[in-house]
Formats: structure tokens, sequence, C-alpha cells
């Protein structure tokens, strides 16, 4: 399914490069992703897909090449700038959530210290959210007392709390039991139905299938491959996108 | 807690017991049921008051100095480090009876050469290099405990917009304090102990007192087991708190992700 696509780019990549030592994690790479646009970013480990999502929200910082991101150039003085970063939500394979905290007080804390809001609406947007990600009632509880579907889906709140423009995926599932994932795919798919700009790394086809506009493959820290997702699964052009695809479909 | 009321019951027995004994016991120079005796054990509890507010105060300074020191030792700045690295080195480098001399003795000196009058009582002198000293090691606690929280958590605290030091109140510090506990606890013991340091400057805690006893007395074995047990009793009251903080922060919980 090919949602509307807006014209306006949320995020453009040009020429970016990236090394950790020797390794070059991204190398030179072009990447446009228009507003309300869901991208999902496939590739074998160590081809440099989480390194390219973090660079968009300045969790790494990129070395070559310049990233826009809705309208700002990331720089590390923009990274410091604490509205453009809650701008951009993240969702890690770990969650991430903040262990000390219940699930309230995770969700609130974004909306309290960096929007500035107040308590009484902060709770009623948080409540709203764990609604939406169908766990309303888990609020008082602390993320270890939740099974990692239900933690993740609160990190997926977390991270809608702060009315992000652009979601950012990291292998969301990857971290899960097999009997969780789709839960959780499920609230990004009814996600993505909204329309938000999403960029999602993962290896689950199926939820790629139904909810992306575009596919990328990503290998040795390059793009390799990108086309919408018919043409990409029915049709690799490339044989090393062909092999990935076998592999992982052939389960 | 029961056992360890019993311990010092079976030890106070067995001591108390030899007096009458064999006669190398003289448990008069304490014994509150005699003019003298009470007049004694007021003087050497009333240390109790110098003790810990000594050890407190030290503690406080050296906790907020520790953090001070830790924070730019988690730097990425080579520079920031490096100062941490050196105060780190320097300061847990110096026996603390050397410190103390050169704080109480040698401070007010440079104050002077600086068109300073300022004076350092014993009471401060001993505040001061306690928590200086101390610093050092609990620096070092903090640094460990704030790098042992996970690097997402941090990158989470980004992401939702924090800046630097809300992370740090927020987030890391919270977690970190509660896996801390412990060692800060023996940090704090610690100094309690090292302030018996404060009697050879003149101040009178504990220490000071008891050595005042033992002169005038001639019973330092009655009068230093005496003291030893007031110390006892002082770490003892530190366990049980630092146990109830750790029950109610919820210290022995492991941390998920």
């Amino acid at each position: 399914m090919i949602n509307d696509v807006n014209s306006i780019p949320a995020v453009t990549m040009t020429n970016v490069s990236k090394s950790f030592g020797d390794f070059k994690a991204l190398n030179d790479i072009n990447l446009t992703v228009m507003n309300g646009e869901k991208v999902v970013v496939c590739g074998p480990s160590g081809s440099g897909k989480s390194t390219l999502v973090r660079c968009i929200n300045g969790l790494e910082s990129h070395e070559n090449g310049s990233i826009n991101v809705i309208g700002e150039e990331v720089t590390p003085r923009i990274k410091q700038n604490a509205l453009f970063r809650s701008k951009i939500g993240m969702v890690f394979q770990q969650f991430n959530l903040f262990p000390h905290l219940t699930v309230m007080q995770n969700l609130i804390l974004g909306p309290m210290k960096t929007l500035g809001m107040n308590k009484k609406d902060a709770l009623k947007r948080a409540e709203a959210l764990l609604e939406r990600v169908q766990i309303p009632e888990q609020s008082e509880k602390k993320p270890s007392q939740l099974s990692g579907g239900q933690q993740q889906r609160v990190a997926i709140a977390r991270a809608l709390c702060m009315e992000p423009k652009i979601m950012l995926f990291d292998e969301p599932t990857s971290a899960l039991d097999p009997e969780m994932i789709s839960e959780v795919l499920d609230v990004i798919i009814d996600l993505a139905n909204e329309g938000i700009t999403m960029i999602v790394v993962t290896h689950e086809m199926g939820f790629a299938k139904k909810a992306a506009d575009r596919m990328i493959f990503m290998d040795g820290g390059k793009i390799v491959e990108q086309n919408d997702p018919e043409n990409f699964f029915n049709n690799p052009k490339t044989d090393r996108c062909k092999t990935f695809l076998d592999q992982i479909l052939q389960h | 807690m029961k056992s360890r009321i019993l311990l010092l019951f079976a030890i106070f027995l067995f001591t108390h017991g030899c007096s009458s004994s064999s006669g190398t016991w003289g448990w008069y120079v304490i014994d509150p049921s005699t003019k003298a005796g009470w007049i004694n054990i007021k003087f050497l509890i009333g240390g109790f008051y110098a003790t810990i507010a000594l050890s407190l105060i030290a503690a406080v300074l050296s906790i907020l100095l520790g953090l001070l020191v830790a924070m730019p030792g988690i730097s990425d700045n080579k520079f920031l480090r490096a100062i941490n690295r050196i105060y780190v080195e320097f300061v847990r480098a110096i026996p603390l009876l050397p410190m103390l001399f050169w704080v109480f003795y040698g401070l007010p000196v440079i104050f002077k050469s600086m068109g300073l009058n300022i004076q350092i009582d014993a009471f401060w002198g001993a505040i001061i290099t306690l928590a200086i000293s101390d610093s050092a090691f609990t620096a070092e606690i903090f640094r460990a405990g704030i790098q042992s929280i996970a690097r997402g958590q941090t990158e989470a605290a980004q992401t939702i917009g924090l800046n630097y030091f809300q992370t740090m109140r927020y987030v890391i510090l919270p977690q970190a304090l509660r896996r801390i506990l412990p060692p800060l606890a023996n940090q704090f013991i610690y100094i309690v102990k090292m302030s018996a340091f404060a009697s050879v400057i003149g101040m009178q805690e504990l220490t000071r007192r008891a050595n005042e006893i033992v002169v005038t007395e001639y019973r330092p074995l009655e009068i230093y087991t005496l003291l030893i047990f007031e110390y006892l009793i002082l770490v003892i009251i530190i366990s049980f708190g630092v146990r109830w903080l750790e029950r109610k922060l919820g210290s022995n919980e492991s941390a998920g992700g």
C-alpha cells in the first residue's frame, strides 16, 4: 500500500560518511525521505542501518556530508537543542525505558521538562497515548513488571508524547520474544496509517510489505538498492539484495 | 540485629565479669552508680555530639565535592578528565594525619600571606580535612556508579530532549545512587572512624575525651573499651539507616534495560 506522500523532504542526507576507527559504517549515503513517507531499512548486521538512523537524530555524529532534518542542518550545536531533538522520536531495540520511574513518569518526563507542560496536561496526553498503545492499565507499574512487548509499546508512547515530526525505529522487535512481536508491530502499523514520517530498521518483512512506502537495502555502509515494496520483494535488482532476501524470507 | 545486640551483651558480660575475679579490670572509673564514675561517663558520652556533627557535615561535603569531582571524570573532554584524575590521584595519596596538620596549622599561614585573617578552629579544620580526603574516594564511587548505567539511558533521555543536567538529575543519578549506596555507606563509616584523628588537634570528640580521662584516671583498658563500643554503636546505627534507605529506594532490585 502506497500512502500519499508529501513533496516536502523530512530528511535529506547528502554524501554522508561515518567511520568507527577503520570501520566505515556509512559510506557516502544519499537519501531523501519525504514528509509522511514510511521507509523500511534492512540489510545484514554491520551494514550501517542503525548508524544511519542514529546519525539522523544526532546520537552519532557524521563525519562528512550533510544531514538536514525538518529544515534544520544537523550540527553539534543543533543537537543540543532540546526542541529540535524532541521533534525526532526514537524507539530502541532495548526499549531503554527508565527503570526507576513508573510507566506514567517515563511518559511525562519529556513533556514536562523539555516542552514545559504542566503536570495535568502531560498526564492527559500520556493517558491518551497509553490508551492508543493499548496498555492504559499499566501506568503505575515499573518497566520491569511489564513484558517485553508492553515495554516496547510504552517506549513508543514515550516517544509520541513529545509529538515528534519523525519517528525512528531501530530494530524495535529484535529483542522481543516471538509471540510479542505482532503486538508491537500492530502499534507501529497504526502509527504509519496516521501519516507520521517513519524510518524503521527491521527484518520483519511482513511488516515492511504492509507499512512501507519504500524499501532500502544497505550493505557495507552503502545503500545498495531501494524500491517500492512490491518491486523490492518481487524483482530485486542486485545479487546481494536477492541473496539477503532469500535468506530471511525462506523461514 | 538481635544477634548483634546479644553479641554486644555477651562481650560486655565477659569484660564486666572479669573485673571482679581477676582484678585487672577497673570498671569503677565509669560506674554510673558512683558519682565520679557518672561524671566520667557523662564526659565521655558528651563526645558523641562532636563526633556526629563532624562526621555528618564532613560526609555531606564529601558527597557534594565527590559528585563535583566525578562529573569532569565522565566527560568526553580529555582536559576535564585530566582534572578529575589529578585531583583523585593527588588527594587520595595524602595520609589523613599529615593532611589534618597541613590544614589546621598550614592553611591559616597561607591565608595570612594572602592578607586574609581566617582562623581555622579544630572543628572546621577536621571537617575540611575529612571532607577533602574522603571526596577523592566518593568521586571514584560516583564515577563508577554513573558509568555503570547503560548508555541507552542517556540516549533515551536525549531523544526526549533532556539536556545534560536534566539527564543527570532525572535519569542517571537516581539510578546510580541506588547502586552506589552500599559503597557510599562504607565511606560514611570510614569518616566516622577517621574523625578520631580530630582528637590530635584538640577537638573534644569521643577519642579526645577518652584520652583526657585516661590521663587522669590511668585506666586505658576500660575507657578505650568503652570508646570502641561508642564507635560500634554509631556504625551500627549507620548500617541500619542505610539498609532502611536501600529498601526504600529499592537498591536491591536489579535494574533492567
